[in-house]
């Protein structure tokens, strides 16, 4: 007989057999789907926000701040999560900018929000300079443009408008701090001058508006010398009262930034040069790296109980399988045939079961994708190959057919003759 | 030269007290190429011992049975699977059709294992059989009489040179009976297979040329019972 026939006389046996036991069977497929959907989400989330958050679109190679945490001060400017560890002085910003080694060097003032989206006092130069990416920047879409730097106009990231309905013209009240509190509503009023196209970074997140707008707002209080100042309308403010809550650098080689690190973080104490980002952020990762092992153990644990369930669900239709098993063996099947439909049988739920975890998967990257974006602007693909979505599909179908050996042996020993009819 | 030629044949069971009985001794018996015979034989007379012996599906402890010129008896359980597969065929009084399975599917079981399953095959066989409109049935959704058949059709799939059958009517009334019996033995003489039919059933009997007794083929049954716990030397 070819393999062929062979394979199409097992697979039938296989299919009666799992429509004879539809309820059981579809319990142990779900078990599986989840195992092997929650086994991938598992890993594919995790290695895409570690991705995302060390080695994503920054465009900033290193960000300079108060003394302090490096990870706290990332956080702040790149993610714009967190506070701000404290501010440093603006001449410490037009230093820095002078640098022969550094290209870019744009400041931040932060302390404020819209309905929870942080406002960031910058430069224009974070539309016309910064690339997010390669050849891509915050350009405002058409209809817009970038704010005047003398007048109090916004410029608000793309998700900023989708979710509280601001577009070019419209008029808003900063609120003071960086959670959202109608009771710390300024005063001023501004007005979208633009709206950045979607880039998928945490810039989506963002209201920018001129530093100045941020040195002059009601209330706020600037201490570059150490003494407090506060802006009066009308009047310029002096250099030396001026102070950023962090400075976005981008080094002409890499090279500046081990001179710049030296410099800084080793020998100076006013400030520190949170470099590189990616490195900075990896270290949180390594810091809460037993979650992510923790979570991996419960999958897998998912698994093992998924490989129960298969086994015992089909162990447990074994006894009243016999008399089929020895009907079979009296038409000419093999005991080896009987045991390689059992293993098949289980082999093919996990393989089902797999590829329904599919969208136990998708339900799970998708749902963990919105709340990140909602959370940081930091996107994660769904549909990103990832090597844990071929390996699980390999490692269940591998641990289904371990599954039915137990039972299978159980059909292989099965006596005929008494379990085809009663010897006389 | 016979199809079956069985040589003394002895076959013994261990009780669950250790004792060992005697249930099959049979120094000879012949069935030619195409031949018909009745076995009559009474509950206890060991004849389905003897068809599970012819079948391989037990081992004899001595003796030979040699089907179509191959030695059963010395073959290892793989070997007696294949010769199941494709040489013999059986039905029985219970019909033992698969529940989960339509009619057309359990007469392709009786090629499984042989030459593979053949859907169009099956079909002609239920057609044969008067059960062309049935083929998608279960053994369930069929009457008594229709189910055994399906088993008749399922014997006849792997084109088998032997046809064994255990009471194969004795599930069934008077009328499907004659039936039954006048399908089995014209589809035999159709496909040139020899069958080996064993009943307690007179009128069954009384239909074949050849009727032989079980009791005298089978010299074990004539032998005194064993007293109780004490064991009858084999």
């Amino acid at each position: 007989m070819s393999p062929i026939k062979r394979l199409s006389g097992l697979l039938l046996i296989v299919k009666r057999s799992l429509r004879q036991h539809a309820l059981s069977t579809a319990i142990t497929l779900l078990s599986v789907a989840l195992a092997s959907g929650l086994v991938m989400a598992v890993f594919c989330v995790n290695d895409q926000t570690y991705d995302a958050f060390t080695g994503g679109p920054v465009g900033f190679d290193a960000v300079l701040g108060a003394r302090g945490s490096q990870l706290q001060l990332v956080l702040n400017t790149v993610f714009h999560l967190e506070t701000s560890p404290g501010n440093v002085p603006w001449e410490l910003y037009t230093t820095v900018k002078k640098d022969p080694r550094v290209q870019l060097a744009i400041p931040y003032a932060v302390g404020d929000n819209y309905r929870g989206f942080r406002i960031v006092g910058t430069t224009e130069e974070i539309f016309t300079q910064f690339e997010y990416q390669k050849g891509r920047k915050l350009t405002p879409e058409a209809g817009g443009r970038v704010f005047d730097p003398r007048r109090r106009e916004a410029v608000i990231g793309r998700t900023v408008a989708q979710k509280t309905g601001l577009r070019v013209g419209s008029v808003f009240n900063p609120y003071h701090g960086v959670v959202y509190d109608t009771s710390k509503r300024h005063e001023e009023e501004y007005v979208v001058a633009g709206v950045t196209g979607i880039s998928n970074s945490p810039s989506d997140r963002v209201v920018w508006i001129p530093i100045e707008g941020i040195f002059r707002m009601e209330g706020h209080v600037l201490r570059g010398t150490g003494e407090e100042y506060r802006a009066t309308a009308g009047e310029e403010i002096p250099d030396k009262h001026k102070e950023v809550s962090a400075v976005m650098l981008k080094f002409k080689s890499p090279q500046a930034g081990f001179a710049m690190d030296q410099t800084i973080n080793k020998q100076g104490k006013v400030s520190t040069l949170a470099w590189p980002i990616g490195a900075v952020m990896a270290e949180l990762f390594d810091k809460i790296g037993w979650v992510n092992k923790i979570l991996g153990l419960v999958a897998y644990l998912v698994v093992v109980v998924a490989a129960g369930s298969i086994m015992a669900s089909i162990y447990n239709t074994m006894n009243e399988r016999r008399r089929e098993f020895a009907i079979l063996r009296a038409l000419g099947a093999k005991r080896r045939t009987v045991f390689s439909a059992i293993v098949l049988e289980s082999t093919a739920i996990a393989t089902l079961g797999s590829v329904l975890g599919y969208a136990v998967y998708g339900a799970i990257v998708v749902a963990a994708a919105i709340v990140v974006k909602q959370q940081t602007g930091v996107v994660l693909d769904p549909l990103k190959f990832h090597p844990s979505l071929v390996l699980t599909l390999a490692g269940m179908v591998g641990v289904g057919a371990l599954s039915g050996v137990v039972p299978a042996f159980k059909a292989y020993a099965t006596d005929v003759a008494s379990n085809l009819v009663a010897a006389s | 030269m016979s199809l079956l030629e069985i040589r003394d044949l002895r076959k013994s069971y261990d009780s669950p007290e250790g004792v060992r009985t005697l249930v099959i001794d049979v120094p000879r018996f012949d069935l030619a190429p195409g031949e018909q015979v009745a076995l009559q034989g009474s509950s206890g007379s060991g004849k389905t011992t003897f068809l599970n012996l012819i079948a391989g599906i037990l081992k004899a402890d001595a003796g030979k049975i040699l089907v179509d010129g191959n030695e059963v008896t010395a073959l290892s359980e793989a070997r007696r699977d294949e010769y199941r597969a494709r040489t013999i065929s059986y039905v029985f009084q219970t019909f033992n059709l698969l529940q989960g399975y339509t009619a057309a599917e359990n007469v392709m079981l009786g090629m499984m294992f042989g030459q593979g399953p053949d859907l169009a095959f099956a079909k002609k066989l239920l057609e044969r059989v008067g059960l062309a409109d049935r083929m998608n049935y279960r053994p369930r959704q069929l009457s008594v009489g229709q189910q055994q058949r399906v088993a008749l059709a399922r014997a006849l799939a792997n084109r088998p040179k032997l046809i064994l059958a255990d009471e194969p009517t004795g599930n069934l009334d008077h009328v499907r009976a004659r039936e039954a019996l006048s399908l089995l033995r014209e589809a035999c003489r159709e496909s040139g297979a020899s069958l080996l039919l064993v009943s307690h059933d007179r009128e069954v009997l009384g239909a074949f040329d050849r009727v032989e007794e079980l009791s005298i083929v089978n010299q074990a049954s004539r032998r005194p019972a064993a007293p109780i716990g004490q064991a009858v030397k084999s």
